[in-house]
Order: structure tokens, then C-alpha cells, then sequence
């Protein structure tokens, strides 16, 4: 048997074992200089491996090539976009900075929510495993980004999703979307964590290339937040949860970190020849999360940190490198599910629900002892030492001795070159001006039809029905409202909203405006609520950064999302990049998915999503341009995406979202919606269908005398739809007009249809099942 | 009065709704008092209630591992003996494995989880329905995978002979359920077993009403009377 990880073509075992090759130790590898090392297969560049070689002063073992090549992939490492990320942390102010409790750096951003209460959110991608095994990258996906919650001390309370696949009707959809949904739901479903709401995108550009990206939100006290670091010379390191496998082996290096058409993900570097996609086990999961939330509250746990992507690799040398000394790990205590497994393949496996503590000597038995209640697995695996190297033994033999800040924070920098691709100026060159619009009556509400019925708008109801919305009892909105809702103290009715939001096509006019137009439908979202917007986390998707067209549309991204954040006066708390998203040399669309969060002091007084009661205003909040470059009507009526997207004000959206938090806190808003894709024309549906109601609508064309099909479809940011009580329709005009912020009457709620002025009547229970049938007739 | 009543909340492993139903009871005037798998005794409680969830992961198959550890022995001793019990979705698929209820509950006809709110009809006066009115109406969640209630035409026909569905769907069943039964009961009508999740429908603020209220009001009425 070889001790190297990357397959040797054995198979068939032989029936006895071969005589074991040397222990590739620190000894041997000083002894053997000139051994040639799969680095290449495992991703390393010769550049790279050089500079391991230069770190250690020798040849690294296997086992340390294996931990380098995770930590020092795209994944891990950050490698390229480390010197665009960096403008999020300096463009940070300490104003913005001042309800964070954990920043950028931990394993996830944690924000003060009032009363003693914190929450912690972030959002992450598993998209190529998602491409590879649909469920079981999805499922794993839910999985990963709920222990970054836990690792804050935090109890996971809510996810969300955000999924981009290729277009309804293609071949490959009806295999990855059903299988991500059931994969999503089923991780969730039995962990015990609602679903509040998220996107489902359909687009060419992702049919090779789906996007699966999870938020998870937790709950915690101020006091119970921990952090990941191992400090305290003689505490010791416990390996918690799941055993650990072969599965995923080589999952953040192979799978993550390189194109489809280059590596193949079948021919992943296992000699077993498993999977890179792992396997998950919610129970086990939601087990775990009962026995960790019990191990917080008891007060026995130092630090603690996930095992997620690379696995001990990443674990051991985050947790030495945030502490104060260096840590001893021995292989032989961790608890294996297959016979065999080399140092490489332990340090690098990806077996799932596994977590990692730092407990005093004096507090094993306790920690042990709640495992124990829990069923969950738990073996002291090492311990923190004196001095400054991370040591691992195997079979008695010291199989790695590194610096542990060289293999998680000190991987290289790349300066990928970057520029602005030569067909920008043409896509934006071409409007969709020469495109005609709808007038008269029938013809604009043929098209509002199409438009509902379209996979762009069509209801989501076929995906979301998949996911449990009620455990636990403190949801009180999900999708499809604008925002999902949850109550954090049942006593006082505190809570948060949260929204996650990204247009693609919009970022690939002009991914700057298209990451700032991201941020404020997010923020617009979690406003339509009533709630104070206060913290941003992102998921930034894109092709190969190996491409400097894709460079440039991701610090393109960057700089707008952070000059965005900097305007709103939110920070972003943490994050995630996914590269290498492409199929061929075509990359996917721009998608940075951009997370906010919002306070509401008390759920009770969330502004619900729809119409008010019959009777009740119609009043529009912002204004109205001739902007359809890039509009889903442009998409879906003309198959056509070039020009440039809508304007981007923040201003007006942060004073939009003041005006919606003071008249949500007053009581004055009886229903509101986000206006967004298809415009004033879809959100008029959504909020029907939603209430049951029709609506009697005037269109006023503005002072640019805008023509009504422009009216209703254009997706011009910073408006919100609402309704109020008529007696309250005077203040409501007196708080806009103080405030600066535009508002409009449009009609009043009642009927069973909307009857928009110059556009044919819509009954809502057409409109319903227009949009109801769209995804379960492709799907179903 | 309902005041000292003691309601007891099951938590198995991968037990997932029990906060729920604990705050169902509460909210309903009782007592929640929670029961671990590992014990081998009920703490003395009035009732018990067998919450919904994914205990041990599903595995087997929905509700047989749970139905065969520590606490259910005394659980299906005290519910023979007249104990008001209630399962809800994965306690239902318990209370049915541990042989308290007949039938049992398999895959969702179209093969996926349905998270929808229905109508359901209540169809019997049990211990916990006896605060409705037999053919009124609830809105409450179903959220399941395996909500399929199935069994054999005898036992079907002996049920509904007997007055033992105690809930139906109004609607076609989202699951395929035979006889679009969603709720069954022990011949003495003490023990209930529902799919849906009343305790998810105890304030209109989280659930589509305040419907499923009314059990928890019923059995600690009922307690109150006995």
C-alpha cells in the first residue's frame, strides 16, 4: 500500500497487504529531498511548492503537502481575491463597525441586536458539489454554513437559499433543481430549521454551473459568544461528532477551486476512489448542535471550531494560529470510519457534522460526559504546547511540523491582472431601446401575463413547499414575503429580518451598479418589513479568476458592494467566494448574492407582505424612470440583456428604508412590497395574490410623461409599493413630504381583480394560477 | 381547574418540535414537563405528548427506533390504561410503530416533503377534541415526508365504524393519505395521532390561526373534569 494520496492504480486490492513503503515522517522527507511529489495533482503551482519547501527548509511529508495543498487552494486561501477583499475591511468605519461583536475572520459575522441579544448570519456557497450529486452537495451545503453558526456559541434559528440553475426547460434542470430543493429541504427539514425564504434564479449561463448558496442565522447572549482560538499551554484539543472518512476528500482543491472542463470531478485525487462530494447526516447534525448548545451552557468549551472544507487541516492550524502557543494533534486517536486511511487523507477528509474544542484538562470529563448524553462521538485528539509549531503524529511517527500561521493565513497572494472586457462597451451600447413596447389595454396585460407565467417570475411555491417554514414557532414571515422574519425573544417580541438578493444580469452590465443595486434590493427588502437594516454578509459567484474579464467584474463588484456599504453605513461581517464558476471558457453571469440583515424591536409590529384590507391606499414610495435595460420584461418579452442597468441612489434607498422603519414602529402601514423584477407591474401581482385582493390602480406618468407599459415594467430601485388605512393617508403624505422622500397615490385595495388604468382587468385568481402552474409543469 | 395539570413533552434524539409543543401546553394553561427517551418513567405527568421531528434521523424506517426506546415502554402502558396521548407527524409514526395506533404512515404520494397549510375536518370526540365541534374546520401546517396514513380496508372500515378517525383532510389529501385520514384514535379515543401540527397553529402572529389550540384545551379539560 502507498502512503501517497494520490491514486495508485492498485485495483483490485491484492488479497494480502503489500509490504509497507517508509513512513513518510519530517525525518524521511529531510533524508529524501529529491522525492517527487504529486504537488501539481493536488493543485500546487511549482511557484507554490517552492515556497513550501522554502517555509519548512525541506520537502514537506504527504501528510503536510495534503494540508498545505487545502489551505493553500482558491477555497481556503483566498488567494485571489484577498487584495480586492481587503477594500471591505478598510473602507470600514468604526461607526459601522459599532454593533459588530465578530467580524470578517471569524467563522461568522456577530451583530448586538438589542437587549443582551446577538446575531450571527452568513452565507456560503457549495455550488460544484451541487452540480456533481445535486442533494448531497446541497444538503452538505446547509450543513457546513449551520457549524460556522454554532461555532459562534450561537443556536442556528433560520436558513435560506439561493439557487441559480440554467434555464426550466433545459435538459439539466430537471435533474439539478429538484435534487438541490430535496437536498436543501431534507438537511433543513431534519435539523429543525425553518426555511425563511431565498431566490431561485433561472438562467443559461448556469446550466453548467448551478449555484447553491445557503445562509444560516443564529441566535445567541452577548455572553455566550465564542470564539475560534486554542490557547492555554496543557488544554486539550477534543475531535467531536462524526467519524472521520474518506468522503470529500480533496473537495475545496479539486472540486472548489478549479473549472468543470480541467478537473473532473469523478477523478478526484482518493485512491479509494470515493467521492469528492460529501455525504451528509442531519441527524447526526442536529445532535450535534443540541450537545454543543449544552457544552456552551455548561461553560466548558475554550474555543471551538468547524470542520468544514479541508477539515483538520483547517481546523488545527485556524485554532494554533489564533492562539498563543502551538498544538500537538495525534491521527491515532481519531476516530476512523474506513481502515487504512493515511495522515493525508485524515487531515484532509471532508466527513461531515465534526467539530472541534478547546477544553481544559479539568473540564474533559464533564465535556465527555455531555457528549455521552448526546450519543456524540468525542476523542481527545491533542493538546495546546508551549512554542510555536503544529505537530501531528502518526503511528508514532511526526508526520508534519509546520508553523500553523504558514498554512491558514499565509498561502499566496495573487495580483490576478485584471481588465475590462472588450465587449462591455458594446453590451452597453445596446439598449433595449430598439425594442418595441406593449400599448393598448389588451396588448399590456398580455404581456403582465406572460411575465407572471414566465420561469423568471412564476411562483416558487413548488420549491419552498419542500421546506419547513413553522419549527420552532418564531417565523412570523417567509417566503414569499419580501423578507423572512423571526422572532428572537418570544417575551419582548424582538426580532430580525433578512433578505438576500443579487441580480445577475444587472451585474453583467455593469457589475459595480449591479452589486450596489444588489445590496439596496436587500436592504429594500428587509425594510419593507419595518426593520432597521444593520449588517451585510455576501457570496460572491464568479467565473474563473484566471480570466481578467472575470477579474474585473469581481473588483468592479467589490468596489461598488464596499463604497455601497460605506454609503448605507452597514458592514459587511463576512463572506464568501466562489471562483472558478464556468463552463468551458464561458463564465456564469457576475453574482455577487448580497445577505442583509435588520433589527425589528418588536415582530408584532412587522409590516406585513401584500395588500391591506379592501379600502385601504395604494400609495408608491420613490420614483419612476424609463429604465428597462436589463429589466426582466427585456429578458423575458426580447431574450435581450445589454445597456445599462437602473440608477443607483442610496441615498434614496436609505431614506426609503427610514420612511418604511418609523411608519412600521407607528403603525401606519397596512401592507407593503418591494418593488424589484418586472416592476410596478409584478409587485401589483405578488401583493394581490398574496392578500386575495384585487386593486383599483391610476398610473401617473410622471413628470417625464412615461407611457404606461414603461411605467409598469421598468425596474427603477429605491420604490416600495404600501398600503394604508385611509385615515391615515394624510400623515403618511406628511412623513414623505418632511422626509424628502417621493410618494404617489395610486388607487385603492378591492375587488377580485386589478383593474389598472389603460391596461385590460386581471382577475387575481387568474393571475394565481398563472403563476402557479409555471415550475410544477416543467418539474412535476 | 387546568392550572396543576402536567403535560409531558417527549424529546428523542432528532426530536424536533418539541419547544413547540411545549408552548402549546403552556399557552393552552398547563404544564410542559420535559421527558428524555433514556427515562424509564413519566415523572408523574397527567399526559403525554409525542412531538413531531425526525427521531434517530428517520432511519429504519419513520418512528420504529423511538418506538422501541426506554420511555415509550411506560408511555404505551399508561395509554392502554387510559392515558391521554398525542402524536403529532413523527409521534404519530411512533404511537403507530409502538402498536397504540393501527396503520401506519408512508411516503408522501408524490414522493416529497409537503410543507403547506391545510383544512381539517375534525370528525370525532376524543380526549383531545373535545373542546370542537364534530364536522368543524382547522387550519394548520402539515409538513412531512411520510404522511401517507394507510391500512388495511378492514381496519379502515372498523376505524370509521367505530367513530376512530378523528381528523380528515378537507381537501384531497396533500399525501395520498387513504380516506384522506389525517388524524386516528385508540379505541378509547384517549389516544389521538395527527399529521399535521396543531402546535404550530397557537397564534396567528407564526401560524395560519389559532385552530390547533384547541387540543391542548381539550385534554386539560378533560384532565380537569376526570
Amino acid at each position: 500500500m502507498t502512503v501517497s494520496p494520490v491514486p495508485a492504480p492498485v485495483d483490485p486490492a491484492p488479497p494480502t497487504a503489500p509490504p509497507l513503503p517508509p513512513l513518510d515522517d519530517v525525518d524521511h522527507a529531510a533524508a529524501t529531498p529529491d522525492q517527487s511529489q504529486p504537488h501539481a495533482a493536488l493543485g500546487l503551482r511549482e511557484e507554490e511548492y517552492a515556497r513550501i519547501r522554502e517555509i519548512l527548509g525541506r520537502r514537506p511529508t504527504e501528510a503536510e503537502l495534503a494540508m498545505y495543498s487545502v489551505m493553500w487552494s482558491e477555497h481556503c486561501s483566498y488567494k485571489s481575491s484577498k487584495v480586492h477583499l481587503r477594500r471591505f475591511g478598510e473602507t470600514t468605519t468604526e461607526a459601522m463597525r459599532a454593533r459588530l461583536l465578530a467580524g470578517i475572520g471569524e467563522n461568522a459575522g456577530v451583530v448586538d441586536v438589542g437587549d443582551g441579544w446577538a446575531v450571527t448570519f452568513k452565507i456560503e456557497s457549495h455550488n460544484h458539489p451541487s452540480y456533481v450529486e445535486p442533494h448531497q452537495g446541497a444538503a452538505t451545503g446547509v450543513g457546513g454554513i449551520v457549524r460556522d453558526i454554532m461555532a459562534m456559541g450561537a443556536r442556528p434559528v433560520a436558513v435560506m437559499d439561493g439557487l441559480r440553475v440554467g434555464p426550466l426547460d433545459a435538459p439539466d434542470t430537471g435533474r439539478v433543481l429538484p435534487g438541490v430543493v430535496s437536498g436543501v429541504g431534507f438537511y433543513g427539514n431534519c435539523l429543525g430549521l425553518p426555511n425563511i425564504g431565498g431566490e431561485v434564479v433561472f438562467d443559461p449561463s448556469y446550466a453548467g454551473n448551478p449555484l447553491v448558496n445557503a445562509l444560516c442565522v443564529g441566535v445567541l447572549r452577548h455572553e455566550d459568544l465564542h470564539l475560534a482560538f486554542a490557547s492555554g499551554t496543557g488544554n486539550k484539543i477534543v475531535l467531536f461528532g462524526a467519524r472521520t472518512g474518506l468522503d470529500g476528500i480533496g473537495g475545496v482543491s479539486v472540486l472548489a477551486s478549479e473549472t468543470f472542463d480541467r478537473a473532473d470531478p469523478t477523478q478526484a485525487p482518493s485512491r479509494k476512489k470515493l467521492p469528492s462530494v460529501q455525504v451528509g447526516d442531519p441527524f447526526a447534525e442536529k445532535v450535534l448542535i443540541e450537545c454543543c448548545l449544552e457544552l456552551f451552557g455548561a461553560g466548558l468549551v475554550v474555543g471551538i471550531q468547524d470542520l468544514g472544507g479541508a477539515g483538520l487541516s483547517c481546523a488545527t492550524s485556524e485554532l494554533a494560529s489564533a492562539g498563543d502557543g502551538g498544538m500537538q494533534i495525534d491521527l491515532d486517536a481519531v476516530p476512523l470510519r474506513a481502515e487504512n486511511m493515511t495522515a493525508a487523507e485524515i487531515l484532509s477528509s471532508e466527513s461531515q457534522e465534526r467539530m472541534c474544542a478547546v477544553v481544559t484538562p479539568e473540564n474533559v470529563d464533564a465535556f465527555m460526559a455531555v457528549c455521552r448524553r448526546w450519543d456524540v462521538t468525542a476523542t481527545v485528539i491533542g493538546e495546546v504546547t508551549d512554542g510555536d509549531r503544529l505537530r501531528i503524529t502518526h503511528q508514532g511517527a511526526t508526520v508534519v511540523d509546520v508553523p500553523p500561521p504558514t498554512v491558514a493565513h499565509d498561502g499566496p497572494v495573487y495580483q490576478r491582472p485584471y481588465a475590462r472586457p472588450d465587449d462591455q462597451d458594446a453590451l452597453q451600447a445596446d439598449t433595449v431601446a430598439r425594442h418595441p413596447r406593449p400599448s393598448g389595454p389588451a396588448a399590456i396585460a398580455e404581456q403582465v401575463r406572460t411575465l407572471v407565467g414566465s420561469p423568471a417570475l412564476a411562483s416558487r411555491t413548488w420549491v419552498t413547499e419542500q421546506y419547513d417554514r413553522f419549527v420552532r414557532g418564531n417565523v412570523t414571515s417567509a417566503a414569499p414575503a419580501d423578507a423572512g422574519v423571526v422572532r428572537v425573544d418570544e417575551s419582548s417580541g424582538r426580532g430580525v429580518a433578512v433578505s438576500i438578493d443579487a441580480n445577475a444580469r444587472f451585474c453583467r452590465l455593469d457589475p459595480r451598479a449591479g452589486a450596489q443595486l444588489a445590496l439596496a434590493e436587500a436592504v429594500r427588502n428587509v425594510a419593507s418589513s419595518g426593520a432597521v437594516p444593520v449588517a451585510v454578509t455576501d457570496c460572491l459567484n464568479f467565473g474563473s479568476p484566471e480570466d481578467p474579464g472575470v477579474m474585473w467584474q469581481f473588483a468592479e463588484a467589490i468596489a461598488g458592494l464596499a463604497d455601497g456599504c460605506v454609503a448605507m453605513g452597514l458592514p459587511v461581517t463576512g463572506g464568501n467566494v466562489s471562483f472558478y464558476n464556468q463552463t468551458g471558457n464561458t463564465a456564469i453571469l457576475p453574482t455577487p448574492v448580497v445577505g442583509v440583515l435588520g433589527i425589528l424591536e418588536d415582530v408584532t409590529r412587522a409590516v406585513r407582505s401584500g395588500l391591506g384590507p379592501e379600502g385601504h391606499a395604494v400609495w408608491l414610495l420613490g420614483e419612476t424612470r424609463d429604465e428597462l435595460d436589463g429589466s426582466t420584461w427585456a429578458g423575458v418579452v426580447h431574450d435581450h440583456l445589454g445597456g445599462l442597468p437602473p440608477r443607483v441612489d442610496l441615498a434614496a434607498e436609505a431614506r426609503l428604508a427610514a420612511v418604511m422603519a418609523d411608519a412600521a414602529a407607528d403603525g401606519l402601514l397596512s401592507g407593503a412590497h418591494d418593488l424589484s423584477d418586472g416592476g410596478l407591474a409584478q409587485a401589483l401581482v405578488e401583493a394581490a395574490v398574496a392578500t386575495g385582493r384585487g386593486a383599483r390602480i391610476a398610473l401617473a406618468s410622471g413628470p417625464d410623461g412615461l407611457d404606461p407599459a414603461t411605467v409598469l415594467f421598468s425596474e427603477s430601485a429605491a420604490r416600495m409599493l404600501v398600503t394604508v388605512a385611509p385615515g391615515d393617508e394624510a400623515e403618511l403624505a406628511r412623513r414623505c413630504a418632511e422626509a424628502g422622500q417621493p410618494a404617489a397615490r395610486l388607487g385603492e385595495v378591492g375587488g377580485d381583480a386589478l383593474r389598472i388604468e389603460g391596461v385590460d382587468p386581471l382577475p387575481v385568481d387568474e393571475l394565481r394560477a398563472l403563476g402557479d402552474a409555471t415550475l410544477p409543469a416543467a418539474l412535476d | 381547574m387546568t392550572a396543576g395539570l402536567r403535560i409531558g413533552v417527549i424529546t428523542f434524539p432528532g426530536t424536533l418540535d418539541d419547544v413547540d409543543a411545549a408552548r402549546a401546553v403552556r399557552r393552552a394553561g398547563g404544564e410542559p414537563v420535559a421527558l428524555w427517551h433514556d427515562d424509564a418513567d413519566l415523572h408523574g405527568v397527567d399526559a403525554v405528548v409525542v412531538p413531531g421531528g425526525f427521531s434517530y434521523g428517520d432511519y429504519l424506517r419513520a418512528g420504529a427506533i423511538a418506538a422501541r426506546s426506554p420511555v415509550m415502554g411506560p408511555v404505551v402502558e399508561a395509554g392502554r390504561a387510559g392515558m391521554p396521548v398525542l402524536g403529532i407527524c413523527n409521534g404519530f409514526q411512533i404511537l403507530c410503530e409502538a402498536g397504540l395506533l393501527p396503520g401506519a404512515l408512508v411516503r408522501n404520494q408524490g414522493l416529497r416533503f409537503v410543507c403547506r397549510e391545510v383544512g381539517l375536518r375534525v370528525e370525532a370526540d376524543t380526549a383531545w377534541t373535545s373542546s370542537f365541534t364534530v364536522g368543524q374546520e382547522l387550519r394548520v401546517p402539515l409538513k412531512s415526508g411520510e404522511g401517507r396514513y394507510v391500512a388495511d380496508a378492514a381496519t379502515l372500515d372498523e376505524l370509521e365504524g367505530e367513530g376512530r378517525v378523528v381528523f380528515r383532510y378537507s381537501e384531497p389529501a396533500p399525501n395520498g393519505a387513504l380516506r384522506d385520514i389525517a388524524g386516528v384514535s385508540s379505541a378509547d379515543g384517549r389516544v389521538v395521532g395527527l399529521m399535521p401540527h396543531p402546535e404550530h397553529a397557537i397564534d396567528d402572529l407564526t401560524g395560519p390561526s389559532t385552530d390547533g389550540l384547541g387540543l391542548f384545551t381539550s385534554v386539560l379539560a378533560q384532565l380537569a373534569t376526570a
